[in-house]
Formats: C-alpha cells, sequence, structure tokens
C-alpha cells in the first residue's frame, strides 16, 4: 500500500528519468496532484505510461509536422499559412504598438511564423508606393501650364524589384549572418530563416499608412513621417535581434544592429526621395504673375 | 436451422420434363445512337461555337447578378476570362505619351498582372485551406472583371468629351462602384469554399487585385 506521497516522487523520478534521456522532447505537466493521487495504485503505473505515450506522441507531432512533408508538397507550404483572420491582425498590431522590452517574435509571433503576413504586406506596400507616389507628382505638376497627366506604370516595377528583395534578401543575409555567429559562439538561441523573414515584413506595415500620408506636400512632414515610421519599424527589428547578439562581443553586436538600423533607414529614404520627389525645378506660382518664372518653366521642360 | 426446413416448401413442386422458355435476348451490337450522342466531331462548326458562346454568355449574366449559384463553378471555362483580359488590355492601350517612361501599363503588363494576380490569389485561398479547385477560382476571378471592363468602355466614352471636371467624378463613380462590385460578386462565389475565421484573409487580397485593375482604368488619359 502506497501512500499518495510516494506515488507522487516516484512519478517525478520517473519524468525527469525521461527527461535526461531525451532532453528534446517536450513536457506536459498536469497540474493538481489530485489527478495523480486519485489514480491509485492500480492506476500510477497506467498513468505514468499514458504521460510517456502522451509525450512521445506529442514530441513526435512537433517534430513530424515540421519534417514529414518534403518541400516539392503542397502541405510544407501549407503549414506557413496556418493563420487565423485575429491571429494576422494581432500582428500587425504588435508589429505598430509594441511595449518596448517585448520581443516581437517570442512574444507576438510565439514562434509559429506564417507568410502570409509578409508576402501581403510587401504587395500592398508596393501598390501603394507606386500610387501615392504617381498622385504625389500630380499633385506637385498641378500648378505648371503645361500639365499632363501621366500614370508611371513603370514605378510599379522599380518598387516591387526594391521591396521584395529587401524584404527576402535582407533576412537571408542576417539569417545567415546570426547563425554563422551562432554557430561559432555556440549559443542556444537563434531564430529560423522563416521568422527572420516574418520580422522583417510585418515591421514593412508602418510604410503602408506612411506612403499614404506621404502625398501630402509638405518637406517638414514627409521627414517627421519618416522619423516616426523608422522609429517603430527599426525598434521591433532592434528589440527583436538585440537579445541574440547581445551576448557576442561587443563590437559584432553593434555592429550587427547598426547595419540592420542603417538598412532599414536607406529603403525608407530611398523610397521617399524615388517615389516622393519634391517639385524643385517647378517655381511655386507667386500672387503676382511673373514672365521670367513662365519662361524659366518652359526652358526646364 | 438445416437447408432441408429452409426449402421445406419446394419438395413438394416436381419437375419432369424440359420446361418451354420463351423470350428474346438481344446483344446491341454498335450503338449508333449514343455515338451520335457524345461526338461532336461531325456538327457544324456553327453549333460548337454558339454552344461554347451561350455557355460563356450564361456566366456573364450570373456575373450581372451574384447570386449563390454554383453554375460558375461547376461549368468552369477560361473563354470567359480571356476574352475579358484582351479587351481591357487592348482598351488601356493607346494612352498619351509624354516620355517613354511615364507612360501607362503595356499590354503585356495588363495580361500579366490579372493572370498572375488570379493565379497567387487562388494559391493563397488554397494556402489558407480552401475548397475550391484552381481553375475554378481563376474562373470565377476572371468573370468578375467583366464590371471593370464595362467600366473601362464607359471610361473611354465619357473622356471623348473631355478629361478633366465633371469627366474625371462620373469616370470616378463608375470606376468605384464596378470595382465594388467586382469585389462583391467574387466574394460571393468564393467565399462559401473558405474555413470561416479565414474570409477576411481571403477576401483582402481579391479586393487589392480589383483595386489595382481599377486604379489603371482611373487613370487611362488618352493623347491629347
Amino acid at each position: 500500500m502506497a501512500s499518495p506521497d510516494d506515488l507522487k516522487f516516484q512519478e517525478f523520478e520517473e519524468a525527469t528519468d525521461l527527461l535526461l534521456a531525451d532532453p528534446g522532447a517536450s513536457t506536459l505537466s498536469m497540474s493538481g496532484s489530485s489527478s495523480m493521487a486519485l489514480a491509485g495504485a492500480t492506476g500510477d503505473i497506467k498513468l505514468d505510461m499514458s504521460d510517456d505515450e502522451g509525450q512521445e506522441e506529442s514530441s513526435e507531432l512537433l517534430r513530424g509536422e515540421k519534417q514529414t512533408s518534403g518541400f516539392w508538397t503542397f502541405e510544407y507550404y501549407q503549414s506557413f499559412f496556418n493563420v487565423d483572420t485575429m491571429q494576422v491582425l494581432d500582428r500587425v498590431k504588435g508589429s505598430v504598438m509594441h511595449l518596448p522590452g517585448r520581443n516581437f517574435i517570442k512574444h507576438t509571433l510565439q514562434s509559429s511564423p506564417d507568410l502570409y503576413g509578409p508576402f501581403w504586406i510587401c504587395v500592398t506596400l508596393v501598390f501603394s508606393l507606386a500610387i501615392s507616389g504617381n498622385l504625389s507628382t500630380f499633385l506637385n505638376s498641378l500648378g505648371s501650364p503645361h500639365y499632363h497627366y501621366r500614370p508611371q506604370f513603370h514605378r510599379v516595377t522599380i518598387a516591387a524589384v526594391v521591396i521584395f528583395l529587401y524584404a527576402w534578401l535582407v533576412p537571408l543575409g542576417v539569417w545567415g549572418f546570426l547563425t554563422w555567429r551562432q554557430r561559432e559562439e555556440r549559443q542556444q538561441s537563434g531564430y529560423s530563416f522563416l521568422e527572420t523573414v516574418c520580422v522583417y515584413g510585418y515591421s514593412l506595415f508602418i510604410y503602408i499608412p506612411t506612403s499614404v500620408l506621404w502625398i501630402l506636400p509638405f518637406e517638414w512632414l514627409r521627414w517627421l513621417l519618416i522619423l516616426v515610421a523608422m522609429v517603430i519599424s527599426g525598434s521591433v527589428l532592434v528589440l527583436t535581434f538585440w537579445p541574440v547578439v547581445r551576448d557576442d562581443t561587443k563590437v559584432t553586436a553593434f555592429a550587427t544592429v547598426a547595419t540592420i538600423v542603417v538598412l532599414h533607414a536607406l529603403l525608407s529614404i530611398g523610397c521617399k526621395m524615388y517615389f516622393f520627389q519634391t517639385a524643385t525645378h517647378t517655381p511655386v506660382p507667386t500672387l503676382a504673375p511673373n514672365h521670367t518664372a513662365a519662361v524659366l518653366t518652359n526652358k526646364t521642360h | 436451422i438445416p437447408p432441408s426446413h429452409l426449402f421445406a416448401g419446394l419438395s413438394d413442386v416436381s419437375i419432369s420434363g424440359d420446361i418451354a422458355v420463351e423470350g428474346e435476348i438481344n446483344v446491341p451490337v454498335g450503338t449508333p445512337s449514343q455515338d451520335k450522342k457524345y461526338s461532336t466531331l461531325d456538327e457544324p462548326v456553327k453549333d460548337t461555337i454558339l454552344r461554347d458562346l451561350k455557355a460563356v454568355g450564361k456566366k456573364f449574366v450570373h456575373v450581372m447578378y451574384p447570386k449563390k449559384s454554383s453554375a460558375l463553378l461547376r461549368d468552369w471555362d477560361l473563354w470567359g476570362p480571356l476574352l475579358l483580359c484582351v479587351t481591357l488590355a487592348l482598351m488601356l492601350q493607346g494612352g498619351s505619351v509624354d516620355s517613354k517612361e511615364d507612360r501607362g501599363p503595356q499590354f503585356a503588363e495588363v495580361f500579366v498582372i490579372i493572370w498572375f494576380g488570379s493565379v497567387i490569389i487562388t494559391l493563397n485561398s488554397k494556402l489558407l485551406g480552401g475548397t475550391i479547385s484552381f481553375f475554378q477560382s481563376l474562373c470565377v476571378l476572371g468573370y468578375c472583371i467583366m464590371p471593370l471592363t464595362v467600366a473601362m468602355v464607359v471610361c473611354r466614352l465619357v473622356l471623348l468629351g473631355g478629361s478633366w471636371g465633371f469627366s474625371f467624378i462620373v469616370r470616378l463613380i463608375v470606376v468605384t462602384a464596378s470595382f465594388s462590385w467586382s469585389t462583391f460578386a467574387s466574394t460571393a462565389f468564393l467565399a462559401d469554399c473558405q474555413p470561416p475565421n479565414r474570409k477576411a484573409l481571403v477576401v483582402y487580397p481579391v479586393f487589392l487585385f480589383y483595386f489595382v485593375i481599377g486604379w489603371m482604368i482611373l487613370t487611362f488619359s488618352p493623347s491629347a
């Protein structure tokens, strides 16, 4: 006749043995010692085995989910789109308004990255940049007499190339670099390629409303918007990658974070300068009709 | 129960001698009527074309009055989308050219946007767990471009009377109405095939797709 305390102690030992044997196995913690005590003398061994089976099954499932389908099957890619509407909205919200100290990957993604968000945010950003840039050029040249509206469709192609290169090549570079450092320094934590892509994709979301607001033709407003957007999205990236590089040497850590921030700044400033060119060659129409100004306009065209 | 008990009553029946059976047995040799029903090789070309045109026309009617009918999904075809895409791309040509760089979309660009866009949206909805088949989705997305094509025709007519002011407002209203109609019509057909908590994720790319096409129509400016 074993007392409930003895039963509990045995189960804990078996659990630690299991963990020592297979450190990668996931552990199910059952709350409530009453459930174990209720098992009784005949049931405790069975409970342990079901615990074993449960742990093995779930660890197999977790491992199997990521590895059973090869990359040529449809199910492999379907696993990257396993998100609901509310999840996507939460992730977008998390990229825009996040508290300092919260790691985007650990907290918002909860280590289940998706490809839906990054892809469609990039597509939307491409079109919003091209359309807003077109609108701002139109508004700029409204004052000039030789005005003729131009659709400027080639901007879509350029925007698409730039945004997609940034959103896929830069995470590849960052992930490759971090993985290489991690292998050298033998650190534990590191992000998978998909998580890096996911962070970059969601961090680009703030540029969609920014690009729409860039239509307003005030230079100081545009630079202010760049600053705000860079602070928000840059902080998402910095807060995500800082815990990983923190353990590295000081120089490498700062260099990595600085590179990430600089690349992000280059993207936003480059987009602003290319798509939203200020009307520097067209003089602002003054109140007094100025014949020489009109002549100058004719000459620049 | 032993078998003898089952057939107890039958033992009273006695069969003596041959019993004549009457009847006819016909084995059909070469069914010409069946061939005539299914082979369309021998029919006049006019019949073939008319039949396909009727199918396409029926689907146009379904798009005009989008109800939850499965006709578009069951008998999908890609003739309608091809016709609409080519018409739209042709009508978007002939825009004004100030410099080579600032022109509107070329024929190939419109084609690529419409077909690649449809393929990507279909892939997106299938990856999110939709139950619609690939070509059915292409068919629905292509047919629902029809309101936008009608809007393009109207815009070109309106543009004959000038580009700005009243003409612009009319074009804006027409394009906005037709783009909303397209999105609504395609969602009416596609939405049922999605898991319920992912409907918005599937509808948004469709909205973006028709928005971009509407933008291309609205910004079409004819040569001066």
